[in-house]
């Protein structure tokens, strides 16, 4: 590496944004935020919901909403870019900076091809250019982006394509014209672990290849340890602390910094996970929940439809009082495992024990009953909770359904209940909008818990929330657990999550169990490729260590990551 | 997934949704209150139209010959506007035209508010089912409201109302069949609703814990359809309004000599150019409550929208 | 072969639709009244017609033959009576006027162009001047024009179409004097006086639908120039007007394209109303005319011709949609 600072790209200088209607200049959602994008760096701009840092992006190219008043200076290239006319900055779009996207599937026009879109995009910064030009182009850039089906690629809509192929359709169509820099807002958040992986790769390639800047945006500070040479950490609008990723992460300034490095969940790869220790119940004992040779098919009715099998030949079982971690990435069929364990998706085949009553032979009345011993906690905390029911309606729903306890005695419970997950008694009057996300679910956990399940499903319940509040969830099914003793069954893609969790871990792909056995063994010595890989994927907040777990990662990865939605 | 949405604050305030809630957004939108207030006004007009045409002494049955010239045109200004005749008196007849249109406020409110009322107890009957429970009986459903949909459906009741026997009385035949095909509007609407609110967590959830389906469809799923129900009930009762008129206007609505503003304004049609108040004044009467549930309607959806924005 | 597929499929279920609608409609009309024959035979009745109706009708037959003669008399047409005497009602037959001694489909024939003129020159314009209207609101939503027009809108919402027709009558034609007051002139006879007495009609029927559609397209446009692939569009460095209508107009269209065929029925009706209005001697004053003396074969003949035009219209709205959208599920 050369002595020579690389030459400045693009310059924000003291850049502060508000709304109309929103807090107005008072308020500014962006206050006073510095940084410089230098050629052949990435800079990542780090904050929770809220950060500004999105914002601060979408200034750059003067892609706000009308009721944004931005003040300061954005300079590209020694032109000033705030108040430029419309012709300059759609010069500028694309042409000198391209843009990618948090969600793949929602960034394409819905009724054009991809080639036509990659083609709209490389003519409006060259009209003159011929047919059979452009064509080539695009064929091109596909290729470099690594997608491999490119005839099929180009001539497909978006919906027909995975999120990981869209996604460098997606950075192919922002490169289309050279640009000196590229903006990557999320680009990998909605994806998979090992889709993101590749994703990532990409982008790095960009960076050394062409001396591209990329101003990356997220969240995730394992993207930031696997790609950034600089970080700003941004809260509330404002720049927290600046540094080279390296120092970032070895030696954090800011409090903020330190707090949000602290509560990312990390994978102990080198040594064994300090976990809880389970209490192993006797060996005879009737598991608390027991899934055999589990089949699930969609969509299987008559008319010729297709129908999707989602989950095959699947078997574990979960003692009580132990946590089983059900890992996978989307299309794996975890989710409708779990749907299963409640008895909200009938079996094709095989069947699914909860305490040793068998829901898929069990009558109405018999099911009702189970269901009692049965808590389950969603991913999304918006939409778990009916909007219009107060908070204290919706937890004592479990009670007037199964108990005959009078409204005085719900409300103690309710009360109890909000306690238990120490939430104010107070919130029981209230509704969900009022909440924050992590409140919600707690909420939700205070609901699952109200009839003392022997069973707790939790499926992804952290991976909506922001990571400081994500800890404190964990933390607190942890507790209950250990106060409760009830089993859990415990859905997510974040092995890191996972592994602070759980007692023993199920590996699935596509329907099918990979890989099973206990946390320490699974997720630091994995046996099979998938898990393998998986592991490897998987960014940790550790420059150092994530390097050498990307040479790893290219080592393992012989699968292709375009994988295809049946259709 | 815009940069609006990024910009929310931790602190979400409340957006109430309650009854309170809705009177004051209705109280502080000035075109939903004018609505709201003339609605009120009609309806006491309708429902006190012999009081209110005692006021000036008159009803609208008697023949007044002697106030019309000879070609049966009124004579005075404006159609024959006196202290007496309010608006004036109608052309042929003689007679009161005030009385005419407050009587036929009647007939109107009558049929449009009781088809609506069956339009919408049909309809959210097989919207609910065929959205939860889905099925052959939904996809059945769904075909059955699919033709109903593009029928012509003034073609065919004009159709009906030459086989009807004269029997059945007019307005009820009418509130019947008006209603009978204002349904699958309605069914389609609540239908979509309850179909994405079946995947709603909260929903799955309800079930998770062991509540029956109709437990289920009363406690989670209802509350959360019936603002769409009422402001989509507020805006079908001017259609089922102007339905009644133009099939009275045409000829086959409510037969004489019950009022109607309908065929009142059909009969003006020859009297345009002579006597045009003999049109104005059902005509404005027709466009004013008609106009007044709509704007109603529109602040009504409004107030209970969550993601309106809020003015 | 998978458009293949979808067009054999919904062309399947139109011609099931349709005979359905045909035999309920036979059901309705000749097999609930009391005596179907003296209702055929119309107002005034003489004795031959009677002895025709009741021919046609073949009351002796049983229910299933009756309705087996009428629904292959669609097809392929019918004739009844016998020798000299005989009426042929050739294919389609939609039934048999015994006043006017003609078949429905020749008197439809007759009165179609009136109809059509109005019913398609009106829907042209609505569908322009609304969808128009509608994305001009959204483009500069919240301010004084937008106010405007969705005022304009909810206020032709509100007013009953022969309202505006009367009036505009009286405005345009007996004040101003700039417009004939009614009456139609064949476009094959003098195309300006054609379009010259279609004008107001055109403007009244629009004027309603217009208003729908505009406050339609304003809400799909709002949603669409939201959604995430038109900030994609901006960030190419595409122009304006651009972003606007190729991907905006072209996502909102979606939906009203759906609608339309939808109000296609609704259309119909209007322009019943609209010939009452204008005098003009088209399909729904035909209709009129019909039921007022008690004409059951003209009514009910073309109660069914109106419902099948409006399936087969939807058939063909169904073929559009499946082309505008590529996420529809082509087959299914």
């Amino acid at each position: 590496m050369s002595d020579e600072p690389a030459p400045t790209v693009l310059s924000v200088d003291e850049v502060s944004i508000s709304f109309a209607g929103q807090g107005g200049p008072e308020r500014p959602v962006v206050d006073r935020v510095s940084f410089d994008l230098h050629a052949g760096r990435v800079l990542a701009l780090v904050g929770e919901s809220g950060s500004g840092k999105s914002v601060t992006a979408m200034s750059v190219l003067g892609l706000l909403p009308g009721t944004a008043t931005v003040s300061g200076s954005i300079r590209l290239d020694g032109g000033e870019l705030i108040g430029a006319d419309a012709a300059r900055l759609r010069q500028v779009r694309g042409g000198q900076i391209g843009t990618i996207f948090q969600e793949p599937m929602n960034a394409f026009n819905p009724v054009y091809t991809i080639g036509w879109q990659i083609a709209e995009a490389i003519r409006s910064h060259d009209p003159r250019t011929a047919r059979a030009e452009v064509e080539a182009r695009v064929a091109e850039l596909l290729s470099a982006a690594g997608i491999r089906d490119v005839a099929r690629v180009r001539r497909a809509h978006p919906h027909e394509l995975s999120g990981g192929q869209l996604q460098r359709a997606m950075i192919a169509m922002a490169i289309c014209s050279n640009p000196v820099a590229l903006i990557a807002d999320e680009p990998t958040t909605a994806l998979d672990v090992t889709v993101q992986a590749g994703i990532l790769d990409l982008i790095r390639r960009l960076r050394d290849e062409h001396g591209t800047a990329v101003l990356l945006i997220t969240h995730d500070m394992g993207v930031v340890a696997d790609l950034a040479d600089d970080v700003v950490v941004m809260r509330d609008g404002r720049v927290v602390e600046r540094a080279d990723a390296a120092t970032l992460f070895a030696r954090p300034q800011a409090a903020y910094t330190k707090a949000l490095l602290a509560a990312v969940p990390t994978l102990d790869t080198l040594e064994a996970p300090a976990g809880r220790v389970a209490p192993r119940p006797a060996e005879d004992a009737e598991p608390a929940a027991e899934v055999r040779g589990a089949c699930i098919v969609y969509g299987a009715s008559g008319w010729g439809r297709r129908s999707l099998t989602a989950v095959e030949d699947v078997s574990f079982h979960i003692e009580a009082g132990c946590t089983l971690g059900l890992v996978g990435e989307s299309g794996s069929g975890k989710s409708t495992v779990g749907r299963a364990l409640a008895g909200l998706v009938p079996l094709r085949a095989g069947a699914v024990r909860i305490g040793g009553v068998d829901l898929t032979t069990v009558s109405a009345r018999g099911l009702r009953a189970v269901r009692k011993r049965i808590g389950y906690v969603f991913q999304d905390p918006a939409s778990s909770l009916n909007p219009r029911l107060t908070i204290g309606q919706a937890i004592a729903e479990p009670l007037r359904l199964h108990t005959d306890a009078s409204a005085a005695g719900r409300r103690t419970r309710v009360d109890e209940l909000l306690d238990a997950v120490r939430l104010d008694r107070d919130f029981a009057g209230r509704f969900q909008h009022e909440l924050s996300g992590g409140q919600r679910q707690r909420v939700a956990i205070a609901r699952a818990i109200a009839l003392n399940p022997t069973l707790l499903i939790a499926d992804e319940p952290t991976s909506a929330l922001d990571v400081s509040v994500q800890a404190s969830i964990l933390e607190l099914i942890r507790r209950l657990q250990d106060e409760l003793g009830f089993a859990c069954l415990f859905i997510s893609h974040d092995l890191a999550v996972v592994q602070a969790l759980v007692d023993d871990v199920v590996v699935m792909r596509r329907g099918r169990i990979v890989e099973a056995g206990p946390a320490e063994q699974v997720l630091t010595a994995p046996r099979q490729p998938y898990t393998q890989r998986l592991l490897a994927a998987a960014p940790v907040a550790d420059p150092v260590q994530q390097r050498l777990r990307r040479d790893e990662w290219r080592a393992l990865n012989t699968a292709d990551d375009d994988v295809e939605i049946v259709t | 997934m815009t940069v609006a949405n990024t910009v929310e604050g931790a602190s979400v305030t409340a957006r109430k949704t309650g009854f309170r809630h809705v009177v004051t957004s209705i109280r502080g939108d000035g075109w939903a209150s004018a609505g709201i207030i003339t609605i009120a006004v009609f309806i006491l007009a309708a429902i006190f139209a012999p009081l209110l045409t005692a006021i000036p002494g008159q009803n609208p049955y008697t023949y007044h010959l002697g106030l019309l010239d000879d070609s049966g045109a009124p004579k005075g200004w404006g159609g024959g506007i006196s202290a007496t005749h309010w608006f004036g008196v109608e052309p042929l007849t003689g007679r009161d035209l005030f009385a005419i249109v407050v009587y036929g406020a009647r007939t109107s409110l009558l049929v449009g508010v009781s088809a609506t009322i069956l339009s919408v107890l049909i309809g959210v009957l097989v919207g609910i089912t065929t959205g939860f429970f889905g099925g052959w009986y939904d996809r059945v459903m769904s075909r059955v409201v699919d033709v109903m949909f593009g029928f012509p459906v003034l073609v065919f009741l004009i159709a009906l109302t030459a086989i009807v026997p004269s029997s059945i009385p007019r307005p009820l035949f009418m509130i019947v069949v008006i209603g009978l095909f204002g349904w699958p509007a309605i069914s389609r609407v609540v239908r979509g609703q309850v179909l994405s609110l079946r995947e709603r967590n909260f929903v799955v959830a309800s079930t998770a814990m062991g509540a029956r389906p109709g437990h289920v469809l009363f406690t989670q799923v209802l509350p959360n359809v019936t603002a769409t129900i009422i402001v989509y009930a507020t805006i079908m009762v001017p259609s089922m309004i102007g339905f009644e008129a133009a099939l009275s206007f045409l000829g086959v609505g409510v037969p004489p000599p019950t009022p109607s503003w309908g065929r009142t304004i059909g009969d003006a049609v020859g009297w345009v150019q002579t006597s045009p108040m003999y049109l104005v004044f059902p005509g404005l009467a027709l466009l004013l409550i008609t106009l007044a549930f709509n704007v109603f309607g529109d602040g009504l959806r409004d107030a209970l929208d969550p993601k309106a924005v809020r003015r | 072969m998978r458009m293949l597929r979808f067009i054999l499929f919904r062309l399947l279920g139109m011609v099931i639709v349709l005979l359905v609608v045909a035999t309920v409609s036979y059901a309705i009309f000749y097999l609930l009244p009391t005596n179907p024959a003296q209702l055929s035979c119309g107002k005034p009745c003489t004795p031959e017609n009677l002895q025709r109706a009741k021919e046609f009708m073949g009351t002796a037959s049983p229910w299933w033959q009756q309705l087996w003669n009428f629904l292959t008399g669609i097809v392929a047409g019918r004739s009844f009576g016998s020798g000299d005497a005989a009426i042929v009602c050739s294919a389609p037959c939609f039934g048999y006027s015994f006043q006017q001694n003609a078949s429905v489909t020749e008197l439809i024939l007759s009165r179609f162009p009136v109809t059509a003129s109005i019913a398609g020159g009106a829907a042209v314009l609505w569908l322009i001047t609304g969808v128009a209207g509608g994305v001009i609101s959204a483009l500069r939503r919240g301010s004084a024009l937008d106010r405007g027009v969705m005022t304009v809108a909810i206020a032709g919402v509100s007013t009953p179409s022969y309202l505006v027709g009367l009036l505009a009558i009286l405005l345009f034609g007996f004040t101003l004097q700039w417009l004939p007051t009614g009456g139609y002139v064949p476009l094959t006879e003098d195309p300006g006086q054609w379009f010259l007495h279609l004008i107001l009609p055109w403007c009244t029927l629009a004027f309603i639908s217009a208003a729908i559609y505009a406050r339609l397209t304003r809400g799909q446009m709002i949603e669409v120039m939201g959604e995430d692939y038109i900030r994609t569009a901006r960030a190419k460095g595409l122009r304006e007007p651009r972003v606007v209508v190729t991907h905006g107009l072209r996502n909102a269209l979606i939906p009203v394209v759906t609608i339309f065929g939808l109000d296609l029925g609704a259309l119909l009706g209007g322009t019943v109303i609209a010939e009452k209005v204008f005098s003009m001697q088209g399909l729904g004053a035909m209709l009129i005319d019909a039921v007022h003396s008690l004409d059951l074969q003209l009514v009910v003949g073309f109660t069914l011709f109106a419902a099948f035009l409006i399936v087969f219209a939807n058939f063909v709205v169904d073929l559009v949609y499946g082309f505008v959208d590529p996420r529809v599920k082509v087959g299914a």
